[in-house]
């Protein structure tokens, strides 16, 4: 038996292109915006909503017959706080600067509208293995759109890569550098992230005609 | 007085909650279709801002602070429980939310037509989440700052999605590429008014710095301007073509 059905693997799959929580769905814009000036920044945040995400949506599965659903807002609350709690002291922990990088947007995953939006639309009617699956796979989605983002923005911004620099030294002027190239500054400030995303949006519906809205 | 004053402006245009720091943007882009909802969404957030900001200054202040428990006697002042914010805040904000929706829907149905529908979206807006933590972060001193800089940013954000809301009002009738259309004309619109937004920055800075400054904000202030009148010069184009077309329509009828 085959340890994903094809349905399964749809739910996984799907996020990632034609139903992608960022540029289809328009989830979770805040804090992919905010922190992709750097891709490490970008990486470590998509990380750790994929571990609040997957291990949410199972636990409200879990619960999803004992929640009084008048109530259900809150109990989600408390327990995607549980789970930034962890994230946000384990980053304290072992990578303190970035955790700085971060600052107050580790806390936001909590308001993180794919958090909460994954589990109103689907934790609360599927079991927790189908729940996982589609955790996954949307924090996938949402990890993919913020490091294409951050990508560009540090290599366009400042000329590097995870810190390395790809393109040469500016002040040395070798590489690319050599021949006259500027990095582009202004990337760096955060109006560029939302014209980025504007951009892959762009991008991904003149391929897919189908997904253009009506005005 | 005077910080007061600062703190007030700086959060209304300089930190803006939408454009400097992308706060809320998840129901700021998904409310913004029409002016008038986006007037009631904005309103909510003002209020459950300026509500929540200070109570949880107060929880941050007497509770969980490095060596906020002082109060309780001396050898409670080594304990620091800031590794509990989260948690607390949120459900404070949630409290509160539900609270306001009750209260609200008991004494005034018609506040709450109009603003009940936004309460519950509202516990889960990364703008007053992000508030709060803000306040922490910032290290706001009194309980009147930390009223002020709720209300303030909350103007801020009202400020931000009404225009968004107009603006949007107003691209409908424009010939955006088909696949930008809806979304990704709000991302790069708000791009372009986040650098507007930018210049700003310019007001409070002193000394050497302010010339710069003073530079970018007339350009700042000339791309609007000049944006301005051309939508309303297009628009009474249009009008007074439609008044010629009616004329010409009238006489036609007549003769």
């Amino acid at each position: 038996m085959a340890l994903l059905s094809k349905k399964d693997t749809s739910l996984i799959l799907d996020p990632l292109t034609d139903n992608n929580p960022i540029t289809i769905q328009v989830l979770g814009i805040c804090s992919a915006l905010a922190i992709t000036a750097e891709l490490k920044a970008s990486i470590v945040m998509a990380i750790s909503v994929l571990f609040v995400l997957g291990v949410g949506n199972v636990v409200i599965s879990l619960m999803r017959n004992i929640i009084p659903s008048k109530i259900r807002i809150i109990v989600q609350l408390i327990v995607v706080a549980a789970l930034v709690i962890i994230v946000d002291q384990v980053l304290k922990a072992f990578a303190y600067e970035l955790s700085k990088t971060l600052s107050v947007f580790v806390g936001l995953i909590i308001t993180n509208c794919i958090i909460m939006g994954r589990f109103e639309a689907f934790a609360l009617g599927n079991g927790p293995w189908k729940s996982f699956l589609d955790g996954i796979g949307n924090a996938a989605g949402y990890g993919v759109i913020l490091v294409i983002v951050g990508f560009f923005r540090e290599l366009l911004g400042s000329g590097t890569l995870m810190g390395y620099k790809v393109l040469g030294d500016p002040i040395a002027k070798t590489g690319l550098y050599s021949i006259g190239y500027e990095n582009n500054g202004f990337m760096l400030l955060s109006p560029m992230a939302l014209i980025v995303v504007g951009i892959i949006i762009w991008v991904q519906r003149s391929r897919n005609r189908a997904l253009i809205e009506e005005n | 007085m005077l910080e007061h004053i600062e703190l007030f402006f700086k959060s209304i245009f300089i930190d803006n909650m939408v454009f400097a720091t992308f706060l809320g943007m998840c129901s700021y882009l998904a409310v913004s279709k029409k002016v008038t909802t986006a007037v009631g969404l904005g309103a909510a957030v003002i209020f459950v801002l300026a509500v929540t900001v200070p109570l949880n200054w107060l929880l941050d202040h007497y509770l969980l602070a490095d060596g906020a428990l002082s109060w309780l006697g001396p050898e409670y002042a080594d304990y620091n429980l800031s590794f509990l914010s989260f948690i607390l805040f949120i459900a404070t904000i949630a409290t509160m939310v539900q609270l306001v929706e009750i209260v609200v829907e008991k004494f005034s149905p018609a506040l709450y037509n109009s603003l009940g529908i936004f309460l519950p979206l509202i516990a889960v807006n990364c703008a007053i989440l992000g508030g709060s933590l803000f306040m922490q972060s910032r290290d706001i001193q009194t309980f009147g700052l930390a009223f002020n800089y709720g209300l303030a940013s909350g103007i801020g954000w009202f400020l931000a999605i009404l225009t968004i809301a107009a603006i949007r009002e107003k691209i409908r009738y424009s010939n955006v590429p088909p696949p930008l259309r809806g979304l990704g004309i709000t991302f790069i619109i708000t791009g372009l008014m986040a650098i507007g937004f930018m210049s700003f920055g310019g007001m409070l800075t002193g000394g050497e710095e302010t010339e710069e400054a003073v530079e970018q904000t007339t350009a700042g202030d000339k791309t609007i301007d000049e944006s301005r009148p051309t939508a309303a010069e297009t628009k009474e184009l249009k009008k007074e073509e439609l008044e010629k077309q009616e004329v010409s329509y009238n006489d036609a009828l007549n003769q």
